[in-house]
């Protein structure tokens, strides 16, 4: 009798503690673009889930489509995403329109703090106003816009013997942005291993943000300003100044005379497809893309190297990256807030960094190891210390897809000269601002 | 009791619906049937449209919805016709409208007309012609695209074959002055069947007497073509042209698919553009009044249309 009792207190006792337990345990969901550092980031979220007890579900969704699917979902105050690693671009809207929870206090009362992260990252994924303290995010993922090339081709004698003859340069990594343009238009249309091979695979994608990501990458070195005065959307001269004329004309000049046929709607799939078929010598992309280009059995490894977007006038690159947030309509912010705990902790980063994520915090950027741990990271610390994004405003879509005409309509196009474009491009975006009455 | 059905039918209804019936007029029956199907046109069709004309006076955004809404009288209306861009965009669903529309009424007509002559094998090609109109238009585009492309595309390779041009020197989709070609080609490649599918039910509904009675009087072939075969087939081929006009003027997956309304905007369809307006810049009282001006267009030439149409149904 007296076993029966202590197996019927056992069974009650496990029920109880099994009960307790589920009560407090949430199926949460990330959302996140579908691409290599989300799938590493599930196998991450693992350790979260064998500590927590919640169970993390994820929406990956296609880049061309990631804007449109999220920016629907928070406008139409979706409760599929308790989580999101938004775009930095996104941060004006999901903090002014509500989307985002605040998460100052939650920082506070956590002790985490955002000078445990990098500066720029902070600034661009998690503040809004931009610079000011009031925190939307945790940055989740650092990243620019960097290059790759083949670097087997560039040791080859006679392509070095080559290039010397034709631009009496030596052949390696372009230091600027014009040398850079020489080496491709050197590769282009050369015949390597009896096949037909061409110099870069750049951005030039309509649709959604792709020929500004890349267009920016000549803009930012030439020295481009959105305003004069820093908040005061006074563009004219700035956003059509003489170098960025310049800039938007090299970038033609880069596409017209050293890009594969039929390269006029390509992002980043189309510029990895190029790398790996071997159909360019150099290509631009995301840094988050690193990774799987070293690992690739064909062009990476020994082929592959990587360098910064090199400068022109100045040092400037393409900020891409992401913070995580939390959805305001999220009815598991409790269980969200967790996640973010638990993701700013040191020693998740740093397993973050090693899946193959890009940590933007000190103690794994900091690291004396950090720059040997992977043929990329050094170029990711420089090019991350002068990196410029793109409006971060509420109206930041219709300001990107108006630049996305302009540019699209000069370059692929072939419409008006680079001026115009640029002129144009003010008058559209004036008339955003003058409707949000901040002009 | 009576045999009959009226009685039998009467007798199975439930003796407490019968009374509760049973003092009601046929009018207010009539609404009791009709009565859903208008509460439903209503709360689907005519609220969303006038609800759209409110919104098109104002300058709502529908992802700002903390944001006072102001009414800004036809000033989204005014912008609106003033805008270059739109007007751009206006030219391109014409190009895109005009052409389609020719090559389909031409290459559908001609086909019909040669499936409706007896020969052998002839369900076996009616079958293979209307193929492409079962696709999906995402699935049409997507693989159309990739017989663009310059390097590897069957079209480029086709084109070189018979031109002796290089396949690698032009791109359907990225040039300027090809890619509005380009949309052309595949919406008529796809929708030339349906065309043809209702030639094929005009021409087949022409008695053969008219053509014995032309015989008796002969009447030449070429005579018999036109005096019997085009009037009898125009009221078809108008309905077809109906059709084909109102989804082309709407036209959206497709060309999205394919060029994405590049290179630059040459492809931009008006509702390309529409949709943008909407729900990527969610300019909700803009988008409102455009979709309202394409509204009233399409609305406007298909009534038209449809009076030319009864015309030529009436002779």
């Amino acid at each position: 009798m007296k076993q029966l009792k202590l197996a019927a207190v056992g069974v009650l006792s496990l029920t109880a503690a099994t009960i307790s337990h589920t009560a407090q345990a949430d199926d949460l969901t990330l959302c996140w673009a579908a691409w290599d550092p989300a799938n590493a980031l599930v196998e991450l979220s693992k350790d979260f889930e064998a500590e927590s007890g919640h169970s993390m579900n994820f929406e990956f969704v296609p880049w061309p489509n990631f804007a449109d699917r999220m920016l629907n979902e928070l406008n139409s105050g979706g409760k599929l995403c308790d989580l999101l690693i938004g775009d930095s671009q996104w941060i004006g809207g999901g903090a002014e329109n509500g989307h985002y929870v605040k998460l100052n206090d939650f920082f506070d009362a956590e002790s985490i703090s955002m000078d445990d992260f990098a500066p720029a990252t902070v600034y661009a994924y998690s503040t809004w106003p931009k610079g000011s303290p009031n925190y939307y995010a945790l940055p989740a993922m650092g990243d620019a816009n960097g290059w790759f090339y083949r670097k087997d081709w560039f040791a080859r004698d006679d392509i070095k013997a080559a290039y010397k003859e034709a631009t009496g340069d030596e052949l390696g990594e372009p230091k600027t942005q014009k040398e850079l343009l020489q080496i491709a238009q050197f590769f282009q249309e050369r015949e390597i291993d009896g096949k037909k091979v061409y110099g870069a695979a750049i951005f030039t994608e309509r649709g959604s943000e792709g020929i500004t990501m890349g267009v920016t990458s000549a803009l930012y070195p030439w020295g481009f300003k959105y305003e004069n005065t820093p908040g005061k959307y006074d563009m004219e001269g700035a956003v059509n100044s003489a170098e960025a004329v310049e800039a938007l004309e090299f970038y033609k000049e880069l596409y017209k005379t050293a890009t594969p046929p039929g390269y006029t709607n390509s992002y980043m799939g189309e510029s990895l497809d190029a790398f790996k078929s071997g159909q360019v010598a150099m290509a631009m992309n995301w840094f988050a893309f690193f990774p799987g280009l070293y690992a690739d059995p064909d062009t990476g490894g020994d082929k592959i190297d990587f360098f910064v977007n090199p400068p022109q006038n100045q040092a400037g690159s393409t900020l891409g990256g992401q913070g995580i947030s939390v959805v305001s309509y999220s009815e598991k912010k409790d269980a969200s807030l967790e996640y973010i705990k638990w993701f700013a902790n040191p020693d998740v980063q740093a397993k973050w960094w090693s899946m193959g994520g890009y940590s933007a915090h000190n103690a794994v950027l900091n690291s004396p190891t950090f720059k040997d741990s992977a043929p990329f990271a050094g170029d990711f610390l420089v090019a991350m210390d002068d990196v410029q994004d793109f409006w971060q405003e509420p109206a930041y879509a219709e300001l990107l897809l108006a630049m996305q005409k302009r540019v699209h309509d000069f370059v692929v196009a072939d419409k008006g000269t680079a001026q115009e474009a640029l002129d144009l491009l003010i008058e559209d975006w004036t008339e955003v601002f003058e409707d949000e009455g901040k002009l | 009791m009576s045999d009959k059905t009226i009685d039998r039918v009467a007798s199975a209804t439930p003796a407490r619906v019968a009374r509760k019936v049973k003092g009601l007029s046929d009018r207010a029956i009539a609404w009791i049937f009709v009565g859903p199907t208008i509460f439903l046109l209503l709360a689907i069709n005519i609220f969303p449209l006038i609800w759209t004309i409110n919104l098109s006076f104002t300058n709502f955004k529908a992802n700002r919805v903390n944001r006072a809404v102001e009414y800004i009288g036809l000033r989204n209306y005014e912008r609106i016709l003033t805008d270059g861009d739109i007007w751009l965009s206006m030219q391109a669903t014409a190009h895109f409208l005009f052409w389609t529309l020719f090559f389909q009424v031409l290459l559908g007509f001609t086909l019909a007309w040669l499936i409706n002559k007896k020969f052998r094998g002839n369900d076996m090609w009616t079958t293979i012609i209307v193929l492409p109109m079962m696709l999906s238009p995402a699935v049409v585009g997507n693989f159309w695209t990739f017989l663009y492309q310059p390097q590897i595309g069957l079209f480029n390779y086709v084109v070189s074959f018979f031109t002796g041009v290089d396949p690698s020197s032009f791109d359907m989709l990225g040039s300027v002055d090809l890619a509005p070609w380009s949309i052309v080609i595949v919406d008529t490649w796809m929708w030339t069947p349906f065309v043809m599918l209702i030639c094929l039910a005009g021409l087949r509904s022409i008695p053969d007497y008219i053509y014995e009675a032309a015989e008796i009087d002969r009447a030449s072939k070429l005579r018999q073509f036109f005096t019997i075969t085009i009037p009898m087939v125009l009221p078809f081929l108008m309905l077809a042209v109906l059709f084909r006009g109102i989804e082309n003027f709407k036209m959206f997956d497709l060309v999205v698919q394919l060029t994405g309304g590049g290179p630059g905007s040459v492809t931009e369809m008006a509702s390309i553009n529409l949709k943008r307006e909407a729900f990527e810049k969610w300019r909700t009282g803009y988008s409102s009044a455009f979709a309202i001006i394409l509204f009233v267009t399409v609305f406007g030439l298909a009534s038209i249309y449809v009076k030319a149409l009864n015309k030529v149904k009436e002779r």
